[in-house]
């Protein structure tokens, strides 16, 4: 229950996630590093990005993005380097490497699965011998037949 | 006194529910009617003794009583008296008592209004209903009792967490518990029909008002946490992809994937099997979600406890009644027969495919959502799972699902002409297009999720107007005269396209400014101004508060006045922000403040957030499309008829 209040506490201080101190001039590498740390996790708190924390651990994270993008680095390399120090906990968006694969497949491999035997199910259910339709010489006899 | 005889009255339904769930399936098993009648009067005096095991710690909430343990950790003297009656079910042990209550309760007016239903049929449902309030009943006595005393009570509690202090949090865990317990009843019914070894369209019509009703009361429990979330959490955010909002989410995707199939059991006798599946599925995903919250695997906001012993007690029932459910299903679903027969492109078909993206989407949210503790478990990793990877795994379902809605909604039964279909829906096409191109042209960004949100939500609204109009042979007279389920499905599938609309906008479109601000000073965003005229300090009933006084113009007028809040509640230490929302039909302006800065500045944040009520409002409009279809005449007329129910005659 302790544990919890303060997750609870770390999440609805008053607080903010970024704050106007920490935030980089340059409109277009701010707008990096927001784009950026909306993928990464601030690691003690419960399924929060560090853009939207407000520990003091995120704030740290977002200034080191910040100094990292700021010193050049592009967007993969900054992030490499905190996945380096942090380990792959730090993105919220799982990689693909590695057993990855299966979580990212899982949907597609499912709904292939689910499709094969609804269309497996559908077939079955569809009448045994379908109405026939007209050939494009019956529908122009039909035709003829109906105007004379 | 009256604490006692709350845990008396518990114990006694733990047994009453034990007989109830023993004797009338014997009954019908061996054909003896006294037994089977037994079922009524046990599920009423079930229900009975909870409801005053629960009203009587209710009772210990309201009036403070803190020798009572729970109410010492979760209550507090100075507290509201909403907040009181709310912190009953606030905590652990409270919200599994709410959860058998309201089990019971299902149980019972499953007695009330089932007086048509074949005798063994009721007997067996209202015994499966009971076994899992013996299951729960077991959990709540053995492991969670909310009854417990203090030997030593203290002067005062030591308060709710402030976060649940909220009137829009104090009604999430009752309706959100009614959609999952709501499901128990789809899932006796479907064990109940195994074990009877028949499953026709009177079934589907029987199962099916229970389905609605779980599902609008998840629709409405969900959209309640999201609005709370977006007011109260401090950045405008409404949805987390967090394990217990998955948790909820996962059985809402699998009811509204039964509630269709179970149309096509109850007018065609066919997907009967899968229906049943599926009704078994639905509530093992709500146990999934109960084991999610309540084991601590993984922990999240919302979990007020875990506690692993309870964890394996929950893991204990999920795989029983799920399990034990599916070996049934195992055995016996292939006595199910589909009868109707149906072409490749019908009705039918698309209810079908909606099924399959439901499923699949429910199954993407489930794998992401257990992955970080497989992969930490198989393959010793430590990972995260996020909002990045379900907004990619999850949307492309719901696009797909919205594209084909349209379609398949104005498909007739048995066999349809796409081609035909296709043309009555040109109009709205063109309207998505339109509206769709327009959002694109106005917008600044170059982002596509607006403009592609935009003409999805116009395309499932104006093909659900479409809908209605094909169903009144476009005349206007007619429309009333429709039957309510057809406005009920319009109204719902509208109400989808609204919320799809407003996500994508709110998203696409939302603009925010972070900045400190001195006393005095204004500033602009989006064409708005805002100026901070003063911050004052001052206490209400159980914290204290430092307020903002801002005022919102557009131009030289002024629209509003708004008071950003933070609070600090100190008998739980804990601080907690109050954003100032202008809500305006087209759009929010969200204010919230924060720290002082050394300089006499406040930090504020402001977020001009478009659409945002929309995205409640489409959930109302769900709900409310449901509640329309639950009221259809063909439920209250026929929903006990002896008479086979009327079905469209196979070809």
């Amino acid at each position: 229950m302790k544990r919890l209040a303060l997750a609870l506490a770390l999440i609805a201080g008053p607080a903010f996630a970024v704050q106007p101190d920490e935030m980089l001039s340059d409109p277009a590498l701010e707008a990096r590093a927001r784009e950026i740390s909306k993928g990464l996790r601030c690691l003690v708190c419960r399924n929060e990005s560090i853009d939207e924390s407000n520990a003091s651990l995120a704030r740290d994270l977002r200034i080191l993005l910040r100094e990292r993008l700021s010193a050049g680095d592009n967007d993969t390399e900054a992030v490499d380097y905190i996945v380096a120090r942090y380990g792959e906990y730090v993105l919220l968006n799982p990689t693909t490497g590695g057993a990855n694969w299966l979580l990212w497949a899982a949907g597609p491999l499912m709904l292939l699965l689910g499709g094969g035997l609804a269309w497996g199910y559908l077939r079955s259910r569809a009448p045994a011998a379908p109405e026939s339709r007209l050939t494009a010489d019956e529908e122009e006899r039909l035709h003829q037949i109906l105007e004379d | 006194m009256i604490t006692e005889l709350g845990h008396f009255a518990l114990v006694l339904a733990f047994l009453v529910a034990i007989v109830q769930a023993v004797v009338p399936m014997a009954g019908a098993a061996l054909r003896r009617p006294n037994w089977m009648a037994l079922a009524i009067p046990a599920a009423n005096v079930q229900f009975l003794l909870i409801a005053f095991s629960f009203g009587a710690l209710m009772h210990a909430f309201i009036t403070s009583d803190f020798s009572l343990k729970l109410v010492v950790e979760n209550s507090h003297s100075a507290k509201p008296m909403l907040y009181k009656i709310s912190g009953t079910w606030g905590n652990h042990e409270g919200s599994m008592l709410l959860w058998v209550l309201i089990v019971s309760l299902f149980g019972a007016s499953a007695a009330w209004f089932g007086g048509a239903l074949p005798p063994t049929l009721k007997a067996r449902v209202l015994s499966v209903q009971a076994s899992i309030a013996v299951a729960f009943l077991a959990f709540i006595l053995f492991t969670s009792n909310p009854f417990l005393r203090l030997v030593m009570p203290p002067f005062d509690g030591q308060d709710l967490n402030p976060l649940l202090q909220d009137p829009g949090l104090a009604f999430h865990p009752p309706f959100l518990y009614l959609g999952y317990v709501g499901l128990s009843m789809t899932y006796s019914f479907a064990v109940a029909a195994l074990i009877e070894g028949r499953v026709d369209a009177a079934w589907g019509r029987w199962v099916r008002p229970w389905t609605l009703a779980a599902w609008i009361f998840l629709t409405i429990g969900i959209a309640l946490g999201s609005w709370w979330a977006y007011y109260e959490l401090g950045w405008g955010g409404f949805w987390f992809w967090d394990p217990v909002e998955n948790a909820s989410f996962m059985p809402w995707l699998l009811a509204a994937a039964l509630l269709h199939s179970a149309i096509v059991v109850e007018k065609r006798e066919s997907l009967k099997s899968w229906t049943i599946l599926l009704a078994i599925l639905a509530f093992g995903f709500s146990l999934i979600g109960t084991f999610i919250v309540r084991s601590g695997l993984l922990t999240s906001v919302h979990a007020f406890a875990n506690d692993p012993e309870r964890g394996v007690f929950i893991l204990i029932i999920l795989t029983a009644f799920t399990g034990g459910a599916l070996m049934l299903y195992a055995a016996r679903a292939s006595a199910m027969q589909a009868m109707g027969l149906f072409a490749m492109v019908s009705r039918e078909s698309a209810l079908v495919l909606n099924n399959v993206l439901l499923a699949v989407s429910a199954f993407v949210v489930f794998v992401g959502t257990m992955w970080p503790m497989v992969a930490e478990m198989a393959f010793d990793r430590k990972l995260s799972v996020g909002p990045p990877f379900f907004d990619a795994a999850f949307t492309p379902f719901m696009v797909v699902l919205g594209l084909v809605l349209p379609i398949g909604a104005l498909m007739p039964w048995k066999r349809a002409r796409l081609g035909a279909t296709l043309r009555k829906l040109a109009p709205a096409f063109a309207l998505a297009v339109a509206i769709g191109a327009l959002a694109w042209a106005m917008q600044t960004g170059r982002s596509a999720l607006g403009p592609v949100g935009a003409f999805l939500g116009a395309w499932i609204v104006a093909g659900a107007a479409v809908d209605l109009w094909t169903r009144a042979a476009g005349t206007p007279a007619r429309l009333a005269r429709l039957p309510q389920a057809d406005w009920g499905r319009v109204t719902a599938h509208a109400g989808l396209g609204v919320t799809i609309f407003a996500i994508a906008g709110l998203t696409a479109w939302q603009q925010e400014d972070i900045r400190v601000v001195h006393p005095g000073e204004s500033y602009g965003i989006g064409g708005y101004t805002l100026m901070l005229h003063r911050v004052e300090e001052g206490r209400g009933p159980n914290y204290f508060f430092t307020a903002g006084i801002v005022t919102l113009a557009k131009g030289n007028v002024d629209i509003a006045e708004l008071r950003p809040e933070k609070r600090v509640y100190p008998v739980s230490k804990m601080p907690t922000t109050e954003a100032a929302i202008d809500y305006r039909f087209l759009r929010d302006v969200y204010v919230v403040i924060g720290d002082d800065q050394d300089n006499g500045g406040l930090v504020m944040r402001t977020y001009i957030k478009p659409f945002a009520n929309w995205i409640w409002g489409g959930c109302l409009l769900m709900a409310f499309g449901g509640l329309l279809s639950l009221t259809d005449r063909r439920f209250r007329v026929a929903a006990g008829a002896r008479a086979r129910a009327q079905t469209v005659p196979a070809e």
